[in-house]
């Protein structure tokens, strides 16, 4: 095969604790350039807690997260308020949707291209040529994203209007729109019917290929994690307890037990 | 159809008996005698009649479109696909353009003077439809803003002998700042929490200019303060007035323009991100802080300027024009007009502000029409007059590369 990946994000011995409770404990991880990782596990392991740990809605106990972008200074995430994570080059999806309901398709995707631009209330008011051809830069830009995940259609649409699974892709497209290296995605897949897990299964790997974007995504279906992950870390209980590939994972004991129960002579 | 007129019937018939006491009987006292006023009951049967039919063709009018727009059908009405026609548009905006224009030359002084509370009243919604409106930050302490405007160029113009032109800007700037500085602290706080902290704000401020003699002169207000000046001539009072009413078209027009392009601008979009889902707006790299003062700085400028030319136009100030009821008041013209619709504040500002004073004959029932029209107002179109429109962006390479992929 290739030359050794690079590794993107570096998750170190994270814990986080809400009061006596703990949610994440140490858990490591790592990302690599081009890679579809899954996080996957029973409800209440703690995946969405670790995501929004490294996010920066929670503020992690213990632990580093460390983005290693190829070419540039390595970003340390924790301790960042959600916004400065997002511009250092990390988006996310929400487990239920959530968009900006009252606010065109188009619209929803041109908010994530907010921290990619800067013109300011003056130059705003005003309509300096350096505004509008910002403006036309994002209109095209999030147009370009629309096509993508196939929604250029509803672009005026409200997207409250969106049917279910159209309303999981402008999510994803509007997490694209900030120019991440790193994509989070969490349950994308929750709630659809096969057709459209089918549909959100080449979109992702569509992402992969053509954008160069990682991807670390949680899912429960374990079908549509077994056909597009080339590695996944399996959660129990706050603690990470496997990790491989999914042909590794399929067969791990331990992951099977944490799924099913354990064996008992009965 | 038959139904509804038969529940109708019904209602009447127990209004007629509720207020049939009350209506109907009266006693005087005075001759020992009972005077039976029969045709109130005919007001009382007719009126609930009629006004309990409407109710219901109103709420099964409301049924049907929801039903039209489950099943994606077109629920946009006649008023608002007239709205989208742009060559109305500009036929409508030159109209009532003109007609603002003419109309302190053909009506009175006692005319324009309405108008240019009106007017007033315009801008101030137009700003606090910023904050509410499009941000989603409840404000009710709005009128603070305008009072730190009127107050301002109330005391720079008794110490200091400031013009109003000048004065202008800095009541502006002063409104604004004072926007951050009540933003700051709130900052954290959304829902029921940014609505009594606000309120407080706005309490505060009276209280203030209450009681601190040294600074407001406190209840008694400041009195004798300037006119706006024409190129340094003394107007009288009817020449004045039209003048005053020149600036404030001048001012409504500004604010519109501004406030159109914020609507459509980076900010603005952020701003409505921020109403719609403060999570994910984090999440897609807005900053909250950011974005959350500049909504309350720039909702305040407004009333700040505004408040300028307030206390010009009244010549007197004091702490009386500024309670909670004014606030109340503001927010219910954008609420009432639609939040976010910046025609919706106009209409809704105007309605709220000429009704009450052409209807002085019914002013007694002035809170009770208030109320009515307010819960109806909630149940049968609880986006406004005019619902939020945005802009629809049209890519034109994308057709382009269509054919060429």
């Amino acid at each position: 095969m290739s030359e050794k990946k690079h590794k993107l994000l570096e998750v170190k011995g994270l814990t986080m604790d809400f009061g006596g409770l703990r949610a994440v404990d140490s858990v490591t991880l790592e990302v690599y350039e081009g890679d579809i990782a899954a996080l996957i596990g029973p409800n209440g392991a703690g995946k969405t807690t670790f995501f929004n740990c490294i996010t920066g809605i929670y503020n992690p106990t213990k632990g580093d997260v460390l983005l290693h972008p190829q070419g540039l200074k390595t970003r340390r995430l924790n301790a960042l308020k959600p916004n400065k994570v997002t511009e250092m080059g990390l988006a996310r999806t929400f487990q239920n949707i959530r968009l900006f309901p009252d606010m065109t398709v188009l619209e929803n995707v041109m908010i994530g291209r907010h921290c990619r631009t800067q013109s300011g209330i003056f130059r705003a008011i005003v309509k300096t040529k350096g505004v509008r051809e910002e403006e036309r830069q994002i209109v095209e830009s999030s147009y370009h994203l629309l096509e993508k995940v196939g929604l250029a259609d509803f672009a005026n649409e409200f997207s409250k209007n969106l049917p279910y699974g159209a309303q999981r892709r402008l999510e994803i497209a509007r997490a694209m729109a900030t120019d991440p290296f790193l994509l989070l995605l969490d349950e994308p897949a929750a709630g659809m019917n096969p057709q459209e897990t089918t549909e959100l299964e080449e979109l992702i790997c569509k992402i992969s290929t053509e954008e160069k974007m990682a991807i670390l995504l949680i899912e429960h279906d374990m079908k549509l994690v077994m056909n597009i992950s080339n590695s996944i870390y399996v959660m129990e209980y706050g603690k990470k307890i496997a990790e491989g590939t999914p042909h590794e994972i399929k067969d791990n004991p331990k992951v099977i037990e944490a799924y099913l129960g354990e064996e008992t002579d009965a | 159809m038959l139904q509804n007129l038969k529940k109708s019937i019904l209602v009447s018939l127990w209004f007629v008996f509720l207020t049939f006491p009350l209506m109907v009987v009266r006693v005087n006292t005075m001759d020992q005698v009972v005077i039976w006023r029969w045709m109130n009951l005919v007001w009382v049967a007719v009126g609930s009649f009629v006004l309990s039919y409407l109710w219901r063709y109103m709420l099964a009018r409301q049924q049907v479109r929801k039903k039209v727009a489950d099943e994606g059908g077109e629920i946009r009405s006649k008023t608002q696909l007239l709205l989208e026609d742009m060559s109305f548009r500009y036929k409508a905006m030159g109209f009532i353009l003109l007609a603002a224009l003419v109309f302190p030359l053909v009506f009175d002084t006692y005319q324009s003077t309405i108008m240019i509370s009106a007017l007033i009243y315009v801008v101030l919604g137009l700003g606090l439809n910023i904050t509410v409106g499009l941000a989603g930050l409840l404000d009710l302490g709005y009128v603070a803003f305008f009072g730190v405007g009127a107050y301002s160029y109330a005391l720079l113009n008794h110490h200091f002998d400031l013009g109003f032109w000048i004065s202008l800007p800095i009541g502006g700037i002063l409104g604004c700042l004072f926007g951050v500085i009540l933003g700051f602290p709130i900052l954290r706080l959304r829902g029921d929490y940014l609505a009594i902290v606000t309120l407080g704000f706005g309490m505060i401020f009276k209280v203030v200019m209450e009681n601190w003699g040294g600074l407001s002169f406190g209840p008694s207000g400041i009195a004798n303060i300037d006119k706006p000046s024409f190129f340094g001539m003394d107007l009288n009072l009817a020449d004045s007035t039209i003048y005053i009413y020149y600036i404030m078209i001048a001012m409504v027009i500004f604010t519109i323009l501004v406030t159109m392009r914020l609507r459509n601008s980076r900010i603005g979009r952020a701003w409505i991100a921020m109403r719609e889902d403060e999570v994910a707006c984090v999440a897609m790299g807005i900053d909250i802080a950011k974005t959350k003062l500049s909504a309350y700085a720039l909702g305040a400028f407004w009333a700040g300027m505004v408040g300028v030319l307030f206390a010009s136009k009244t010549t007197f100030i004091n702490p009386a024009s500024f309670t909670f009821m004014e606030s109340a008041i503001i927010l219910s013209i954008v609420v009432l007009g639609g939040m976010g619709s910046i025609l919706g504040v106009i209409l809704g500002a105007f309605l709220l502000i000429l009704l009450p004073e052409y209807m002085r004959a019914f002013s007694e029932y002035r809170m009770l029409a208030f109320g009515a029209a307010m819960v109806l107002m909630m149940i049968f179109r609880p986006q406004g007059i005019i619902s939020n429109l945005r802009q629809t962006y049209e890519y034109k390479g994308s057709k382009e590369k269509k054919h060429n992929v």
